[in-house]
């Protein structure tokens, strides 16, 4: 069974067609790419599927379960993790807090507990920290587990914002344009740790990216979208010479380049 | 034991205050006040919750001080009181002191249930708006109380001095001090330990940012509502202690001015900031006070170096001057308060070695 099950997805807002059609069938281990020009309704796509917006027609089916009527932080508790164009951390709150909140799905105690103080509170609140500190430690940021991500330069705060994502143990890790921003020898890094983040966690990962180094090094399936419309989707190889993306969007030089 | 330093100091003092109050040597003026501040404490900092940690803002926290301090005094007049509109007592009234506490977490939860209320809109609303609707909370909640007349309407309520006297009754030790001091450690501490709790740090996350809050896995919704729910419930708690403390209520003792204190307590303490609250709260119950003799003081200098016109008097009302001066002025230089979003701890880090908290 398919991890992600996306059918004839159309999205309206008002008089604009902002999505037409949307299909797409993701399997598990997958590293998918979505690509195309500014404007043509990519974050859409994950506002859709990550269920900010319930779509206007079509359905979404993740991990066998359909995610019409879920609210956001619903279909993130079914294993959906995200990050964000523009960085979206909680910027006065340290970055081992900000870790810690990815456990709100999973917090085990009640309201009533975290007055009390209770044993179940204090044990659940003792494994949260263990876990989020492990987290911080795998990906290298032990050291900053105390600082807020306001004071950290902005490759950490991208590494951050993944950390975090993967914190709620995905199954599905939707990374929107992770490389914006970064100059190529970050870019160098990013596709490094996305690599060992896919070699290292059970996960699939399906980004936005506009940077073709990165989309071409990592991605085994592309998918092309223009004006919100599939045109054209494929292995990078195909991608690369199909006359309608040149066209659309990556443009002669590119395609000689990459 | 020097981590408990700063533990057994606080304690020690309520101590010797209830000592103090016992052995008559406290002014019951000061003994007001203080007690006052303990209330102050309560509301400013139960405001902070939702103004200063997730970042809405409420402007209408007195309208749920009003609705717990009517709801506990009716219950403690209905209860252990001969009323002439309530009826007789129903309880014997030597049980007051085993049931207030109860009495005023009745109140607390009745506030709560109508923070739930406007909880309600704040999921679809933030910001002007839902300072708005909070303002139109005040009002409704005032005026709905004048126009129950079995609670006395415009007239206010009084009979909670007779359940404080049974109290004395029963054992004569100043209850009053002793309650207050307790239920503002209680409510502090469920402050403390809400907002230093993963749940709880998801308010601040709704604070930063909605829309990543929700992305990860925080159900914005329950926290806006029970960020809303406890607030409202310990305003209402405090206005239980109020309403007995004074032994007499009326609705328009906790008018939009009153909302307004409580906006001056939490940006004077500044915005997610606890320990800012309760200084604030002290220092602005302090103020307030002193104000009460300075205004009077200067308008007798100004008249005897004949600055004032003598028809012209200087009265209390310039109370209401002064204090949105101190917020516009506040606003200005000092938008963050007087700790801003710093706990004391990190303005004073040595201080951790001498208390502990949990």
């Amino acid at each position: 069974m398919a991890l992600l099950e996306v059918e004839h997805l159309t999205q309206r807002f008002g008089g604009l067609q902002a999505l037409t059609d949307f299909n797409l069938t993701l399997e598990e281990r997958e590293i998918l790419a979505l690509i195309g020009p500014n404007g043509a309704g990519k974050t859409t796509v994950f506002n859709v599927v990550s269920g900010f917006y319930t779509p206007t027609e079509g359905s979404v089916v993740f991990d066998g379960k359909p995610t019409r009527g879920l609210k956001t932080n619903e279909v993130t508790s079914l294993g959906m993790a995200r990050t964000f164009q523009n960085i979206r951390l909680w910027k006065d709150l340290t970055v081992l807090d900000n870790i810690r909140i990815a456990q709100h799905h999973n917090l085990g105690y009640s309201l009533l507990d975290a007055f009390l103080r209770t044993k179940k509170y204090r044990i659940r609140e003792r494994e949260i920290e263990e876990k989020s500190r492990n987290m911080l430690e795998k990906m290298g940021l032990t050291e900053y587990a105390a600082e807020f991500p306001k004071n950290l330069p902005y490759g950490l705060q991208r590494r951050v914002e993944l950390t975090r994502a993967l914190s709620l143990e995905p199954k599905l890790l939707l990374l929107d344009e992770p490389a914006a921003g970064l100059n190529s020898a970050d870019v160098g890094e990013l596709i490094g740790l996305i690599r060992w983040i896919y070699d290292n966690f059970p996960i699939t990962i399906w980004m936005i990216e506009h940077q073709m180094q990165l989309v071409m090094s990592l991605c085994t399936r592309i998918m092309v979208l223009d004006f919100g419309k599939v045109i054209a989707r494929g292995t990078p190889e195909e991608i690369r010479v199909n006359p309608v993306v040149i066209n659309a969007y990556l443009g002669e030089e590119a395609a000689q380049c990459c | 034991m020097k981590k408990y330093t700063l533990n057994i100091l606080a304690l020690v003092v309520c101590l010797l205050l209830v000592v103090a109050a016992q052995m008559d040597m406290l002014d019951q003026y000061v003994l007001t006040i203080i007690m006052f501040i303990g209330i102050n404490i309560i509301f400013a900092s139960s405001l902070n919750l939702v103004n200063g940690y997730m970042g809405e803002f409420s402007c209408g926290h007195a309208g749920f001080m009003c609705i717990g301090a009517y709801a506990a005094s009716f219950l403690s007049v209905t209860l252990f009181t001969n009323n002439k509109i309530l009826g007789a007592a129903l309880l014997p009234p030597y049980l007051a002191p085993w049931l207030f506490l109860f009495i005023l977490l009745v109140g607390g939860i009745v506030a709560a249930l109508f923070g739930l209320v406007v909880a309600l809109p704040s999921f679809r609303t933030r910001g002007d708006y839902l300072a708005i609707i909070t303002i139109a909370a005040n009002y409704i909640i005032i005026s709905l109380i004048e126009n129950i007349d079995i609670i006395g309407g415009p007239r206010g309520l009084q009979g909670m001095r007779k359940v404080m006297n049974a109290m004395r009754h029963t054992l004569d030790i100043p209850w009053m001090l002793i309650w207050v001091i307790i239920v503002t450690g209680i409510s502090l501490l469920i402050l403390y330990r809400l907002v230093n709790s993963t749940y709880g740090k998801g308010i601040s996350a709704v604070c930063q940012d909605e829309v990543a809050a929700k992305i990860m896995s925080v159900n914005t919704d329950r926290v806006k509502m029970v960020a809303f729910m406890v607030s409202s419930g310990l305003a209402g708690v405090a206005g239980g202690l109020y309403a007995h403390m004074y032994g007499y209520i009326n609705p328009q003792a906790f008018n939009i001015l009153k909302s307004t204190e409580g906006l001056v307590m939490v940006y004077l303490g500044g915005m997610a900031s606890l320990s800012g609250s309760v200084l604030a709260a002290i220092l602005f119950t302090l103020l307030v006070e002193a104000l009460r003799f300075a205004i009077p003081a200067v308008d007798g200098a100004l008249h005897a170096i004949h600055v004032l016109p003598d028809g012209f008097e200087l009265s209390q009302v310039w109370k209401w001057v002064l204090i949105p001066l101190i917020l516009i002025l506040l606003m200005q230089f000092r938008p963050e308060g007087l700790l801003g979003n710093r706990e004391l701890t990190d303005v004073f880090p040595r201080l951790r070695r001498w208390f502990t908290l949990k």
